[in-house]
């Protein structure tokens, strides 16, 4: 937290002067409301294609509420959204998916009633043939493509640091890993925007240092990320653009350093009234 | 015609009052364990039961009653204390197997002492049927009316002027939180199951001159009350009461208009009707799901 | 763990062989029948665990299904003379058709609502068979007319035996491979995190109605050949036990592993059988097991045991 008040930290952190892509995710005067209260409200801003674009706030901000209503998991009350051009309010998860968007989840959502290995290979869901037949009567086809999402599977968890993890049930594994396993499913599906609900939660120093080296390769890669987290450190090391909400609004918005000095967001982070 | 009409209401009214107690019996359960008893219809039944049989020996009616209604209740708890809450853990489906090993468990138990034949009951007030505007009604549908009534009320006071019953009440909305507060809320989920078998027996006990008692006639009584506790909304007491009242009344007209042999799919065509719009029932809580 | 439940050739190969030699066991024809009776619960069994066990939706209204498979054999094959594998088949499509019509509705619902609507479907199911007696026989139920199969009549039980053993065997296989494809894998995610199958593309609406789908037709087929199999069909082969039956089967041997809704069907099936000898107490008997098993092995019988194995190679 002190993050937002030193001036030196703020001032070092970050890749600045680069170049912004098109917009690949605009969010256009979003609300949603839940039995009257607002959780978010006329909310607009933009991600650029390539970046690492931060959401901060204070507790109860509404940072999830964002996530779930740009994937699909909430209607939203009134605005937009629009990916890769194409609005896309309200749309079911699974076809924004199919567009190329995934996401974790703060609270871990993993499929603990399978593997490792096949939790990161249900990510590779829409790369796959999942018609009935084939799968009933076993398909050479399907089988040679099953095979090669399951050495990519393992390859993506090799990604991540999970390579011990490969034949594990997911029930059986501590909770820094599986953290790291939802990121790989959300690899799996080759993302053109991927959306990190507090990755580095209640994970320790070296494990977020790591997480953050992670989220560092994959943008690299040219996934455009959009990452929620508490851990300022890690927000101000590796974001390009950050936007700060208290109370479902927009707080400010800019590069980290501007972010940082920004007297409203540093008042909300510290309880004072702005 | 009205007086037609009448009578169905009446008929469908006495029915569904037992509906209502089934329901709120499996209201009761499933706040305080999540559970869905199954074998609440043999709570019913073994207050018929005990109460015919007892009362064909000589007993006289209210303590038969109340006898069957504490065996009722000690069998509500030794179900609760050895199968629900040893499996507390377990998935939906599994809880559902052991209520239903439960509710075979007792009718052969119920097989063994009472036998398979069906038995009577006299009725409490006599048999000479009451004249209402047209309708005919027995003295015993007042019986049950009343009683349920009673038992209805009774429940809600229970329930927000009790500290047993807040209690019951805290620990169906948070467990957790009750149980740092100091609800023991393992006795909580025993007391749900002794109250529920309460409701059940002496709901059997007074409709028993009507239906007849015999071992398996909780089985369509207690799917029925069911079925009026997830059309109320499952937890919720008084929308299982009028799921209850509803699913009795609407089997009446049926079996009256449109045709008696289909009179026990009534219920289950309108919770269909019901669930396809209101997946929560009518008055259960809606919620988005939180991720 | 997952390795011996999951073990695909294995368990098929050991299932075969255990098939294959099982008849020079048996005496006589009552124990022919019981273990045909076991075959056909252990044909819906596995098509029931597909739905509960790895998709994690509960239907407590399949012996309808099953029913309306048995009287589509017994009312086409017989009243109105089809080929009996055409009446097999019109029942089967007929089931997947209503299961589909059902499914999208009904899956949306959670939990003990889900557990409710499909119990609803599968009594108003049993209430019509029982009682448009002009097509059923009502209460009584009907005869059903032998199978015929290229002009060969299916006769005895040891004809009976392989091929019902014949479907456990393909059943069996065709539910492996479902598993382990990205389809089985979809509908295990379904079970383990609707929301996250959803994000990733799994489009959790249509995998649900598929399996019930599937889970329907399996029932289907088997009602129909017990029904030329037995040559008479009631009610209550459709009725709510006969539903909750079938689910206690696939819990009692094992929720998410096909041998064991298997070895769920065929222990459940011979204990009544055994229990006859308690006579009176039957009853009592079948009810405290199920307590029993449920309370100490709420995995289920199979997944119990394969989680013994390897503990003891540890020790």
């Amino acid at each position: 937290m002190n993050m937002l008040t030193d001036p030196e930290l703020a001032a070092d952190a970050a890749p600045l002067n680069r170049r912004a892509g098109p917009a690949l995710l605009r969010v256009e005067h979003l609300s949603r409301e839940f039995g009257g209260v607002l959780a978010i409200g006329d909310l607009s801003f933009t991600v650029a294609a390539g970046d690492i674009h931060s959401i901060i706030g204070p507790n109860g901000a509404g940072k999830t509420t964002l996530f779930n209503l740009v994937t699909g998991v909430y209607k939203p009350s009134g605005g937009r959204v629009l990916f890769d051009g194409a609005d896309v309010s309200g749309q079911a998860p699974y076809r924004l998916a199919a567009r190329g968007m995934s996401r974790t989840f703060q609270n871990l959502q993993i499929f603990f009633n399978m593997t490792a290995l096949e939790n990161v290979m249900v990510g590779r869901h829409l790369h796959l043939d999942t018609r009935l037949l084939p799968a009933l009567f076993r398909f050479p086809s399907l089988k040679r493509r099953d095979s090669e999402a399951r050495d990519r599977a393992a390859e993506l968890m090799g990604a991540v640091g999970l390579s011990k993890y490969l034949d594990a049930d997911a029930a059986s594994m501590p909770y820094g890993a599986l953290k790291r396993l939802e990121i790989a499913r959300a690899l799996a599906a080759e993302p053109k925007l991927l959306l990190l609900d507090e990755p580095a939660a209640g994970l320790n120093a070296t494990e977020s240092r790591e997480i953050d080296e992670v989220i560092k390769t994959v943008a690299a890669d040219g996934v455009t990320i959009v990452l929620v987290e508490h851990d300022m450190k890690m927000v101000m090391g590796i974001s390009h653009r950050i936007t700060a909400l208290n109370h479902g609004r927009k707080l400010a918005e800019g590069t980290p350093a501007e972010v940082a000095a920004n007297p409203e967001v540093v008042a909300a982070y510290l309880g004072a009234a702005p | 015609m009205f007086a037609e009409l009448l009578q169905y209401m009446l008929s469908g009214l006495t029915i569904g009052a037992i509906y209502a107690l089934a329901g709120l019996g499996f209201s009761i359960i499933y706040n305080a364990s999540h559970v869905i008893n199954f074998a609440q219809g043999e709570f019913i039944m073994i207050g018929g039961m005990a109460s015919a049989t007892l009362t064909a020996s000589g007993v006289p009616l209210p303590l038969a009653i109340l006898i069957g209604c504490g065996g009722a209740m000690l069998v509500g708890v030794l179900v609760a204390k050895f199968a629900v809450e040893r499996a507390r853990n377990a998935s939906t489906v599994t809880l559902i197997i052991i209520t239903i090993g439960a509710s075979i468990f007792l009718r052969g138990v119920a097989e063994l002492v009472w036998g398979k034949d069906f038995k009577r009951l006299d009725a409490f007030s006599g048999e000479t049927p009451i004249q209402l505007m047209g309708a005919s009604m027995q003295p015993q549908s007042l019986w049950v009316v009343g009683c349920a009534a009673v038992l209805i009320v009774a429940i809600g006071l229970f329930f927000n002027r009790t500290l047993t019953g807040k209690a019951m009440l805290a620990t169906s909305h948070n467990r957790l939180a009750a149980q740092l507060v100091g609800i023991d809320v393992k006795r909580v989920v025993l007391a749900s199951f002794a109250l529920s078998a309460a409701l059940g027996a002496i709901g059997g006990a007074v409709v028993a001159p009507i239906t007849f008692s015999y071992t398996e006639m909780g089985i369509m009584l207690g799917l029925k009350g069911f079925t009026a506790a997830v059309l109320g909304g499952l937890g919720h007491g008084p929308g299982a009461v009028a799921g209850g009242l509803i699913v009795g009344v609407a089997e009446a007209l049926g079996a009256g208009y449109l045709s008696s042999a289909y009179k026990d799919a009534v219920a289950f065509v309108i919770i269909l009707a019901v669930l396809l719009f209101m997946p929560n029932g009518l008055f259960g809580k809606r919620g988005t799901e939180r991720v | 763990m997952q390795n011996i439940l999951h073990g695909r050739l294995t368990g098929l190969l050991a299932m075969g062989a255990i098939i294959a030699v099982l008849p020079a066991f048996l005496p006589n024809n009552f124990y022919l029948d019981v273990a045909i009776l076991a075959g056909f619960n252990a044909v819906v069994c596995v098509g029931l665990n597909l739905l509960i066990g790895y998709a994690g939706q509960i239907s407590l209204g399949h012996a309808g299904f099953f029913g309306i498979g048995a009287y589509a054999s017994g009312v086409l094959a017989g009243t109105y003379g089809w080929p009996p594998v055409l009446a097999l088949l019109a029942g089967a499509v007929f089931v997947g058709l209503l299961a589909f019509v059902v499914a999208k509705p009904i899956l949306r619902l959670k939990g003990h609502y889900l557990a409710m609507a499909t119990l609803g479907i599968g009594i108003i199911v049993s209430i019509v068979l029982r009682t448009e007696s002009g097509l059923t026989g009502g209460p009584d139920g009907m005869t059903v007319e032998p199978f015929r199969i290229f002009g060969v009549e299916l006769y005895g039980e040891r004809v009976w035996y392989w091929v019902v053993g014949a479907l456990l065997f393909a059943v069996v296989w065709l539910s492996l491979n479902l598993i382990d494809s990205p389809m089985g894998r979809a509908l295990r995610a379904v079970h383990g995190s609707e929301v996250a199958a959803e994000v990733v593309g799994v489009d959790t609406a249509r995998f649900k109605v598929l399996v019930f789908v599937l889970s329907a037709v399996f029932a289907s087929v088997a009602g129909s050949l017990f029904a030329h199999y037995a040559g008479l069909i009631t009610p209550a082969k459709a009725d709510f036990f006969k539903s909750i039956e079938l689910v206690t089967m696939v819990v009692f041997g094992g929720m998410a592993s096909t041998f064991g809704a298997v070895v769920g069907a065929v222990v459940l099936t011979l204990l009544p059988q055994l229990l006859t000898m308690f006579q009176d107490y039957q009853q009592i008997v079948l009810g405290a097991i199920l307590m029993a098993t449920m309370v100490f092995m709420p995995k289920g019988l199979l997944p119990t045991l394969a989680a013994l194995i390897p503990a003891r190679r540890r020790a």
